[in-house]
């Protein structure tokens, strides 16, 4: 009951900490603030930059195989959604065997899935409306693992046959129609066909809502003028990184134009570069800050507690163990401050990401804190109270013992 | 000028010194020997002063042989072990072992209670405090006549009961050897006599021999033998049994 039930060094650095109170409280702050200025803004900022891939790949494929032909029109847009769905001047070329080249691509490796797609400009019309709109034939089933269309679809299902037409919920608004509703679609060169609105999607972007139609592929093809032909071909992969590696072995393999989103958004992937720097930066800093304060605090402590060094020594204590018992105050500092950062870190989580709204009152960020980062900002804390608590412990592990008692 | 062979004769030595040295300073302008060559033993058990004006390198003796600084020539063996060669670690293993300390300024551990200074020695040898450690020091403070101060933290005693818990201490591991450098110096008459026989009893029912640094004749002169230290130097040594 009594007695304390600590290991020698546990004891005495405990001790030592509580002793300086208002030191190890500072001290304390500082780890703590440090940790949850770390762990708040990885996990933002890693939440940030996942909600923006996940925006920009919600309605693109990650690698697109095009005609050769198509590089010059190209040139000029920039993303390829939009690259898609731009009226083209010249005539529709297919893709030369594409059937050979979709399964050239779903034999690579880190490839999830491939789908040819038919597109093309048309106009969707009815009554006095006209609309500019991109003509989409593919097979659900492969398409609805390129982009979830499941995900966004409002009425209906991601299913067509026959005649039959999915659009989206703008283009649906400007026509005035809905489900069970037909639509006049003429094509760029001349061929039309009255289609039946059989699902409508909200795709979260507005101007894909107002220009994408679903059709069957053999109904593009013949609406385009491209029988058995399709125009490009969709490929999802695992690591969405890896992208433009899959996108360059597949265009030596295939001698086709071949692009990932990688390219078609290098501006926003140095932008996340740039972001993912400026957080290193400022984490390197606060490591840096921490770990003066925890040595500093230390050093003073180690000169503070001289007499009980000299007096531990002379009842037997190696300098070895005088080193543990301050490495050990360091590591406790870090610990401790470390759970209570990742505390600080949540609450802070939870607390903003109830401020800071979308306009439709949705969070911009999860409050949720991820693990990995948790655990790693946890260590790093834990390394930084050592490594900060080494020069103190050394300096307390060559200090005199005569010295401490004669004093 | 007697070479000091103790007179308990036949008794093994507890330390034995043989042309101790000590300098400060080596290899600066103001290098100075404070020990000029020290032969002394002290057998197994005896209670003996070290006694000499201030400056005579008491303190210095004494941190020698408590194995707290290396001398810079001679010998010394503590229990039978040659420190010659020895690094740190061997050194306190054997300090730990056989050597407990009592200091002039008492020099607790002000963070710790009473009890738990008691206990450090042991926590110290054995890493953590076990029961047997625990009953030790409940015992070595009543004995001391402290049991209703233990669970205070050591700053809230008073000088003496201070002293009287470092002596607790040093007696925790129950060494063969204490040291101790003027426990008496800073308490009042009556006050450093109770210390001393506290001392002197434990002396005599251990069988721990004691070393005193002491500036009281008074005390002095009611050990065994009396070691007399002048300006580095052995002036004397005398004993009960064939005063000088
Ligand atoms: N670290 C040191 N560096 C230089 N000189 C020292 C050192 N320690 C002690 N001395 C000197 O050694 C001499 C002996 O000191 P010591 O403390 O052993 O004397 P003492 O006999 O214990 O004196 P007192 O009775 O006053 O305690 C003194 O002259 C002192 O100044
Ligand atoms: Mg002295």
């Amino acid at each position: 009951m009594a007695r304390p039930r600590l290991p020698f060094e546990f004891l005495v650095a405990l001790r030592f900490l509580r002793e300086g109170r208002m030191q190890t409280a500072l001290i304390l702050l500082g780890v703590t603030g440090g940790v949850a200025v770390i762990v708040f803004l990885s996990q933002l900022i890693a939440q940030l930059q996942s909600t923006i891939i996940d925006r920009v790949l919600g309605s693109q494929a990650h690698v697109v195989v095009r005609p050769l032909e198509e590089v010059n029109l190209r040139a000029r847009s920039d993303p390829a959604s939009t690259a898609v769905i731009e009226p083209r001047a010249q005539r529709l070329r297919s893709i030369d065997q594409w059937e050979a080249i979709v399964k050239l691509a779903e034999d690579q490796t880190g490839v999830v899935a491939v789908s040819p797609v038919v597109s093309g400009p048309a106009f969707a019309l009815r009554g006095r409306a006209s609309k500019s709109v991109a003509l989409l034939g593919i097979e659900p089933d492969r398409y609805r693992r390129i982009v979830k269309m499941d995900t966004y679809m409002v009425r209906g299902k991601f299913q067509v046959e026959g005649t039959n037409a999915i659009i989206g919920t703008e283009l649906a608004k400007d026509l005035g129609v809905t489900v069970g509703d037909k639509v006049f679609l003429r094509a760029a060169g001349g061929r039309d066909e009255l289609l039946q609105v059989t699902g409508l999607f909200d795709i979260g972007n507005k101007d894909l809502n107002r220009r994408w139609v679903f059709t069957t592929m053999k109904l593009a093809q013949s609406l385009l003028d491209l029988p058995g032909g399709v125009s490009n071909i969709d490929i999802t992969v695992t690591d969405i990184f890896d992208a433009s590696d899959v996108a360059a072995r597949l265009q030596a393999g295939s001698g086709m134009t071949v692009d990932s989103w990688m390219t078609t958004n290098s501006q926003l992937l140095a932008a996340l570069r740039n972001q993912s720097v400026s957080n290193n930066l400022i984490r390197s800093f606060v490591i840096i800050i921490v770990a003066l304060g925890i040595s500093s605090v230390l050093v003073v402590s180690v000169v503070q507690k001289q007499k009980e060094i000299g007096i531990l020594r002379a009842m037997g204590t190696s300098s070895n163990r005088i080193m543990g018992v301050f490495l050990l105050q360091g590591a406790l500092v870090g610990f401790v401050g470390a759970l209570s950062g990742v505390g600080l870190a949540w609450a802070l989580l939870q607390i903003f990401s109830t401020i800071y709204r979308t306009g439709d009152g949705a969070p911009i960020f999860e409050p949720q804190l991820d693990t990995g980062i948790a655990l790693s900002a946890a260590g790093i804390a834990l390394a930084v109270g050592v490594l900060a608590a080494l020069i103190p412990a050394r300096r307390a592990a060559k200090m005199d013992p005569v010295q401490a008692i004669r004093a | 000028m007697t070479p000091a062979r103790s007179e308990a004769a036949g008794k093994p030595a507890i330390i034995s010194m043989r042309g101790l040295r000590k300098s400060y300073g080596i290899g600066t302008p103001v290098e100075t020997e404070v020990l000029h060559g020290i032969d002394a033993d002290l057998a197994e058990g005896e209670f003996c002063a070290l006694i000499g004006p201030s400056g005579s390198g008491k303190s210095t003796l004494l941190n020698l042989i408590g194995l707290l600084e290396p001398p810079t020539a001679g010998e010394l063996s503590v229990a039978g072990q040659s420190t010659k060669g020895l690094n740190e670690q061997a050194l306190t293993v054997l300090r730990g072992r056989h050597i407990g300390f009592v200091f002039q300024f008492h020099h607790l551990l002000p963070a710790f209670t009473a009890l738990e200074n008691v206990m450090m020695p042991a926590i110290i040898a054995h890493g953590v405090a076990t029961a047997q450690d625990e009953a030790v020091a409940h015992d070595l403070l009543a004995r001391v006549g402290l049991s209703s101060h233990e669970y205070k933290k050591a700053g809230q005693l008073s000088g003496g009961q201070q002293q009287r818990v470092a002596i607790a201490r040093a007696l925790s591991l129950s060494p063969r050897l204490i040291l101790a450098d003027e426990p008496t110096g800073n308490l009042d008459t009556h006050t450093a006599d109770d210390i001393f026989a506290l001392l002197r009893e434990f002396n005599r029912e251990r069988g721990s021999a004691c070393l005193i640094v002491t500036h009281d004749p008074r005390l002095a002169a009611r050990c065994d033998r009396r070691i007399e230290l002048v300006d580095g130097r052995l002036a004397a040594s005398t004993s009960v049994a064939e005063p000088a």
